[in-house]
């Protein structure tokens, strides 16, 4: 739509207003309103589940050699470590593949930053 | 014939030892140099005219500064903004050393874990800082997940924060898996085209199908890679 000046002299700032506004909104989103990512394929799902899932306990595993060399408690910190990581990792795939990406935490404060985050 | 492994091997090409320590520049080394001047050279001679209406290299530079500006604004929002050197950085020189391990006798210092270790460490201890400096102790608070409750309190925090240190090595195995794995599976189906002699064309066909399938493992880690540290920086900055 094209503003005749002469008719209306703050038609380009009307214009700057409108734009900024707009930007606002888009602020998180595209301009289409979709997300531009990707589409998640199946392989990178399962291949990041894996891997998550592994590292999880490997993480457990270490912190808890670690702890029971450090302290002299072999093994219980090992034991317990190691269910803790499993555990970790097991809660790190249900988080990637329910699309909430890596935060932490079971639910966002904010629903709407979250919808926009999610992959 | 060689064995499919044999091309992770690093060798010393400027043997050079400071305090004893090993700081010869290797076969990574040249091929990290070589993809920090080819993304140096892509930017800066496809924005040498920039014209107002884009050739094809500049429209190149253009797409790849608007994917990640837009990946940032998506993921963590305006405050992320002035983090975008580093996260530009870091995906441009991923993305390129991946490809640039496509090319025949060349290295891939994306299928060395210490490589992507450092990266992800950098990122993971960095984003700590940041979100540290921005809440103080407040940042604790994203170990305690939102709606707990206190009985299970000693149970979850301790996974909480077993899940925060995971980040850096799952990052980190996630690319060096990736192009480790790619890569010898490539030398594998090279290996079977050579033994099988006139039958080697079925293994080369797979080859091909092999190599395009590599080319978009490389985009896609270099991607994954980037968008897991905008995912992270949006945890340190927001906190939930």
């Amino acid at each position: 739509m094209p503003i005749d000046l002469e008719k209306n002299p703050d038609g380009l700032k009307e214009l700057d207003s409108k734009i900024r506004s707009l930007r606002q909104d888009v602020g998180r989103k595209s301009l289409s309103g979709k997300d531009v990512a990707l589409p998640p394929s199946l392989a990178g799902i399962a291949a990041r589940a894996g891997v998550e899932l592994v590292a999880g306990v490997a993480v457990g595993a270490g912190v808890g050699y670690g702890l029971d060399a450090w302290l002299g408690s072999s093994p219980w910190m090992l034991v317990v470590c190691f269910i803790l990581g499993s555990a970790a990792g097991m809660l790190n795939v249900y988080r990637a593949v329910n699309g909430m990406g890596m935060a932490l935490g079971y639910t966002s404060k904010n629903s709407e930053t979250d919808q926009n985050k999610s992959k | 014939m060689a064995s499919p492994v044999e091309q992770f091997k690093l060798k010393s090409l400027v043997p050079l030892e400071v305090g004893g320590v090993d700081l010869s520049f290797t076969t990574s080394s040249l091929w990290m140099t070589v993809t920090v001047a080819a993304v140096t050279a892509f930017l800066t001679l496809s924005m040498r005219g920039g014209r107002l209406v884009p050739g094809r290299w500049q429209s190149m530079a253009e797409m790849s500064y608007e994917f990640i500006a837009n990946m940032i604004r998506e993921n963590v929002g305006a405050e992320g903004r002035k983090y975008f050197p580093f996260i530009f950085t870091l995906f441009m020189f991923i993305l390129v050393g991946n490809l640039v391990g496509m090319i025949p006798f060349a290295y891939t210092f994306t299928s060395q874990i210490i490589v992507t270790f450092v990266m992800a460490a950098t990122i993971f201890v960095g984003v700590t800082v940041i979100g540290l400096i921005r809440h103080g102790l407040h940042f604790f608070s994203l170990f305690v997940p939102s709606g707990t409750p206190l009985i299970l309190a000693p149970l979850l925090i301790p996974i909480e924060i077993i899940s925060y240190f995971v980040r850096p090595v799952s990052l980190s195995v996630r690319l060096f898996a990736n192009m480790m794995a790619g890569h010898t599976m490539m030398k594998v189906f090279g290996g079977f085209t050579v033994l099988l002699g006139v039958l080697g064309v079925a293994p080369i066909i797979l080859l091909v199908a092999l190599t395009g399938f590599e080319i978009m493992v490389a985009v896609l880690q270099a991607y994954v890679f980037t968008v897991l540290t905008c995912l992270y920086l949006n945890d340190a900055i927001h906190l939930h």
